[in-house]
């Protein structure tokens, strides 16, 4: 195996598991670290130079940071990151003086962002204060997008979402609301813009056309049926509903139908429950207010008694697993009674409003998009968030409005739209005194955190009442603890390196083996507990001085705990803070090692 | 040393042995030693041999004088007896401990000072009595405890640390126990613990005293340039003279290809040493041959390592003084204090 090139931001980034795995890259153990000193309000803004949204997002991020935590691996439960960023955001002070500003002078572009979504809200977020004129067109009457129509308020609170929009439209955004846009030729020709920015999301819910389909007014779509909730047009419901599908809509669905009344509610899906596409936890929250969730149910027909919707036929399977592969074979035919049946089986793109002979090529009607620069095939139109490449998440959106913000700025400014700033890394030693680190190096042995909830019977009283309390002080000073500050690496000098075995011997999870050099997957076998996470790297030392031997770690449990540092009289190891420089709209590169 | 101690989390793949411990559980508390003392790798090797030998640590007797070396059994196995000895004196209390209770694993722990300075007198009765215990000696050529002077180990000519060179021959610990009739002597490095855990493995199953002399660096006193105990110049002059297998009894005992250049030595409960050679004919059972080829390679100032010597039919002090083959607390109250008329009977026999 070649040594490790430490000097390629890639290495330690990946080491900091959550960081990686989020897409807009959030400095997350940082931010915790802040939680812990109290400085909610520094906690906050790092969050949001990232993700931009930290009140929304700790309350409704996908947190893919989370399954990739390194906690998850020592102790089964990974960090609460997300609802620890909620904390920044429930306990920071008025952030408002260290917002970004537009500059007085302006710098004569002018940019057009179609929609209100979090992806356009990141790209005006980006560009407004390098000096760009950026309007907004909005089809609604009000910024969001489906964080505003669909996400309901027991989960997402206005407020939140009144705020850090408001953030980026009070900087000077020039937003039209109720003002769609529905010929992109005529936007492009007649508008005078010199970039323009798809942020339009996926607003078809998919339909389900089987027989009955069309003989009642009590079958709805789910995002529909969301978006007239949210604007008031439906304010009750009938006893008995089901709600065919069990992604992440269909949880919202319901849990919005049981606050309007229903009685009876059952979320059906057709696979059994690890195929569901919900989060776990919301399909836990779900049943913790009483929503019974079906598996192997496919959909058959719609059932009417007296020419009224009274039910819904499905086909019955029994599942099983084999060589990894699913297989339902059918059972039978069952009918569940229905007052109201919610169709939440996926959203689709439409672009009715683009026409097809502008030199933007579409493909199996979705645009083409260049995966790297969000650009499409006619220069200076980008695309980004749900509209790019089908439905995703907030965090995605974000990080698309990022990206596509550094090509908007490049394409205005006459620079490639491939040649983008690179990601680079600061390094610095943590090391106080003989064995004191400028972070909390101690393992707590906490369990994670568990969310409150409000009660029960008050909170289906609601469409609005927010369902999670937050943390307690108490329990955020129990859960940063539990933060294994990946990002404080373990950087090792081989010279200084003279084989006596300490860090070895005291590193509790076994990382550490000196060792003959190898290819690395017979390498990974011979160290002192064997490497079989394949998805984690193997740090290798160059040759050292004594022996010739490699010092080989295997990043894939370490604490972080920094006792092989302690242990090492030679200082060959230090505990190494890791920052990622990821570089935005107008930002050059800042840092090197 | 550090201010925190070792988390309790592990590996998931941490194994568990015969008698479901795992490595960890074999640790002690966290070591207050310099960082990098060659002291602590010897605990980190004799926790994976006890871990290895399946043996119950609350069955084991540390037994130490006063020295850094002689601090380490608080470092490993928290759950044995103890017993942290006057300076040079650990031999007469492991004598006394082992003759009133043979059933426990014994494990001294001295350092060059401890053993070969102060307490030369008292390492010389225990080898001589041969009590069946695993003698480590963590080697490092000075006092660390008392700030690096010069120990009855140190080489003549060695540095010290501020330049000025030993004047005195060095004592030999491996020499001595092979002069004074030793059963078990070894030599080996706590830099290597593919060489050390076999070592000592077998030590522990050896009836009778098994002397190991480890060189261990003292990072803080007796590592820099000049000076013979360092962790470079030990690596550079290290000459190991066979490689040791040590296969317990419950293990099947399976033949390597080359058995027939491959002696082996089987201990009394039946397990077995095995030994690759390294170096030409060596052979660890010739007592003589052994002493002169150490006295040879010394001269050219290397460092012999390996197991240097064992004798298969060693007779333990139990042995010798035919005493009852069980620990005094297990004998009756009255066979163990027979009573007045008894002692008077015995005494009439002298008369
Ligand atoms: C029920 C539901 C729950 C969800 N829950 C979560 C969650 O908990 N966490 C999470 O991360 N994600 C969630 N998502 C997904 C998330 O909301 C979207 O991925 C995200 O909002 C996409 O952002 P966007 O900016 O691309 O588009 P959108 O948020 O869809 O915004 C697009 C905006 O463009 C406007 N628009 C559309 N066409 C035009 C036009 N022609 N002219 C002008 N304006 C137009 C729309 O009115 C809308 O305001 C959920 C989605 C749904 C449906
Ligand atoms: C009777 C007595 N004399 C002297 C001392 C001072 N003393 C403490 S440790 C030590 C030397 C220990 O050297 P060594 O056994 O080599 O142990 P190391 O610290 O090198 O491991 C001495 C002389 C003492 N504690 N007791
Ligand atoms: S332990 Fe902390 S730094 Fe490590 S992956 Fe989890 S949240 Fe991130
Ligand atoms: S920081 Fe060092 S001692 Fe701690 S777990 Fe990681 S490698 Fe082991
Ligand atoms: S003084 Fe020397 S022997 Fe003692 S603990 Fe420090 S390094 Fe080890
Ligand atoms: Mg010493």
């Amino acid at each position: 195996m070649q040594p490790t090139d430490v000097s390629d931001p890639r290495y330690f980034h990946k080491v900091v598991d959550c960081q990686w795995a989020c897409p807009a890259h959030t400095n997350i153990p940082e931010y915790i670290r802040l939680i812990a000193q109290g400085r909610f309000t520094e906690s906050y803004m790092l969050n949001r130079k990232s993700n931009v949204f930290p009140g929304i997002l700790g309350r409704t991020c996908d947190r893919p940071c989370e399954p990739a935590c390194r906690r998850g691996r020592v102790d089964g439960k990974p960090v609460a990151i997300c609802r620890l960023k909620r904390v920044a955001a429930d306990y920071r002070d008025d952030v408002t003086p260290y917002l970004p500003t537009a500059p007085t002078q302006k710098n004569g572009k002018r940019v057009a962002l179609i929609g209100a979504g979090p992806a356009s809200l990141t790209v005006a977020n980006d560009l407004v204060p390098l000096g760009y004129h950026v309007t907004i067109f909005e089809k609604l009457d009000r910024p969001g997008g489906l964080m505003r129509t669909n996400i309901p308020s027991f989960r997402l609170p206005a407020k939140v979402l009144d705020e850090e929009c408001g953030y980026i439209i009070n900087m000077g955004v020039d937003i039209r609301y109720s003002t769609p846009v529905a010929s992109l030729k005529k936007l492009l020709d007649d508008g005078g813009f010199d970039a323009v920015f798809v942020g339009s999301g996926a607003p078809r819910g998919k339909n389900l056309d089987v027989p009955g389909r069309y003989d009642s007014d009590k079958i709805f779509i789910g995002i529909d049926w969301l978006e007239s909730i949210h604007f008031g047009h439906t304010t009750k419901v009938e006893p008995t509903v089901l709600i065919i599908g069990v992604g992440n809509t269909a949880m919202d669905c319901c849990r919005s139908a049981k606050r309007l009344g229903a009685t009876s509610v059952k979320v059906i899906g057709r696979k059994p429950r690890k195929y569901f596409k919900a989060s776990p936890w919301e399909l836990e929250d779900a049943e913790e207010e009483k929503v019974d969730i079906l598996e192997d149910l496919s959909p058959v027909r719609f059932v009417y008694e007296d020419g009224k919707l009274s039910g819904m036929e499905f086909e019955r399977f029994k599942s099983v697993e084999k060589d990894g592969k699913l297989r339902q074979e059918k059972i039978d035919n069952i009918i569940l009674p229905a007052d109201v049946v919610v169709l939440a089986i996926g959203q689709e793109n439409a672009f009715p409003w683009i026409e097809r002979d502008i030199g933007l090529e579409f493909k199996d009607n979705m645009p083409v998009v260049d995966k790297a620069t969000f650009m499409s095939t006619r220069p200076g139109v980008f695309f980004g968030g749900d509209a790019a490449w089908g439905p995703e998440n907030i965090i995605w959106a974000v990080e698309h409005g990022h990206q596509a913000a550094i090509s908007i700025h490049n394409h205005c400014q006459g620079v490639a739209v491939t040649d983008r700033p690179k990601q680079g890394q600061n390094l610095s030693s943590t090391k106080m005194g003989l064995h004191e680190w400028s972070y909390s190096n101690d393992y707590s042995g906490a369990a994670r955190a568990k969310m409150e909830h409000v009660d029960l019977t008050k909170r289906l009283t609601s469409l609005t009442m927010e369902v999670e309390l937050g943390f307690s002080i108490e329990q955020t000073k129990a859960e940063v603890e539990r933060c294994l500050n990946c990002d404080i690496q373990t950087g090792f000098v081989t010279k200084a390196c003279i084989e006596c075995d300490a860090c070895i011997d005291v590193c509790p999870m076994d990382c550490l083996t000196i060792t003959k050099n190898g290819e690395e997957p017979e390498l990974r076998t011979r160290l002192l507990a064997p490497a079989k996470n394949q998805k984690q790297e193997l740090f290798l030392s160059f040759d050292l001085k004594q022996t010739g031997r490699v010092m080989v770690k295997d990043e894939d449990v370490c604490l972080h705990c920094g006792l092989c540092a302690e242990r090492c009289p030679t200082h060959a190891w230090d505990m190494v803070k890791f920052e990622l420089f990821h570089p935005h709209a107008g930002e050059k590169q800042s840092c090197s090692k | 040393m550090t201010y925190i101690a070792k988390p309790k989390v592990h590996h998931p793949s941490l194994q568990k042995n015969a008698i479901g411990l795992t490595r960890r559980d074999y640790e002690g508390a966290m070591s207050t030693l310099c960082a990098g003392c060659g002291h602590d790798s010897v605990t980190g090797a004799l926790i994976h041999a006890f871990w290895e030998l399946d043996l119950e640590p609350h069955r084991v007797a540390k037994l130490s004088g006063i020295g850094c070396s002689s601090k380490t059994p608080t470092y490993f196995l928290k759950n044995a007896h103890g017993f942290n000895s006057v300076h040079g004196r650990m031999p007469s209390i492991a004598t006394g401990a082992n003759a009133a209770n043979q059933d426990l694993t014994y494990i001294g722990i001295s350092g060059d000072g401890d053993s070969l300075s102060i307490g030369l007198g008292q390492l010389c009765h225990i080898i001589r009595r041969n009590v069946n215990m695993l003698y480590v000696l963590e080697n490092n050529g000075v006092y660390g405890l008392t700030k690096g002077q010069f120990s009855a180990s140190a080489d003549r000519g060695s540095l010290a640390k501020r330049g000025e060179a030993n004047p005195f021959e060095a004592i030999d610990g491996a020499m001595l126990a092979l002069t004074l009739g030793a059963t078990f002597v070894a030599r080996s490095f706590s830099g290597d613990k593919e060489q050390l855990v076999p070592i000592l493995k077998a030590g522990l199953k050896h009836k009778g005293f098994a002397f190991v002399d480890v060189i261990s660096p003292c990072v803080t006193f007796n590592d820099h340039d000049g000076s013979t105990k360092s962790y470079a110049h030990t690596r550079e002059h290290l000459h190991e003279v066979d490689d040791v297998d040590f296969v317990p009894l419950r293990k099947e005992i399976s033949l390597p290809a080359d058995a027939g250049s491959t002696p082996e030595v089987r201990l009394h409960d039946g397990s077995v040493i095995r030994f690759r050679r390294i170096d030409g004919n060596y052979d660890p059972t010739d007592k003589d041959r052994a002493y002169s080829y150490l006295r040879e390679r010394a001269k050219s100032g290397e460092v012999v390592t390996g197991l240097l010597y064992v004798s298969p039919d060693s007779l333990d002090l139990h042995d010798n003084n035919k005493t009852v083959k069980k620990p005094l607390t297990e004998v009756p109250y009255e066979e163990l204090v027979p009573g007045a008329a008894t002692l008077a009977k015995l005494q009439k026999r002298y008369r």
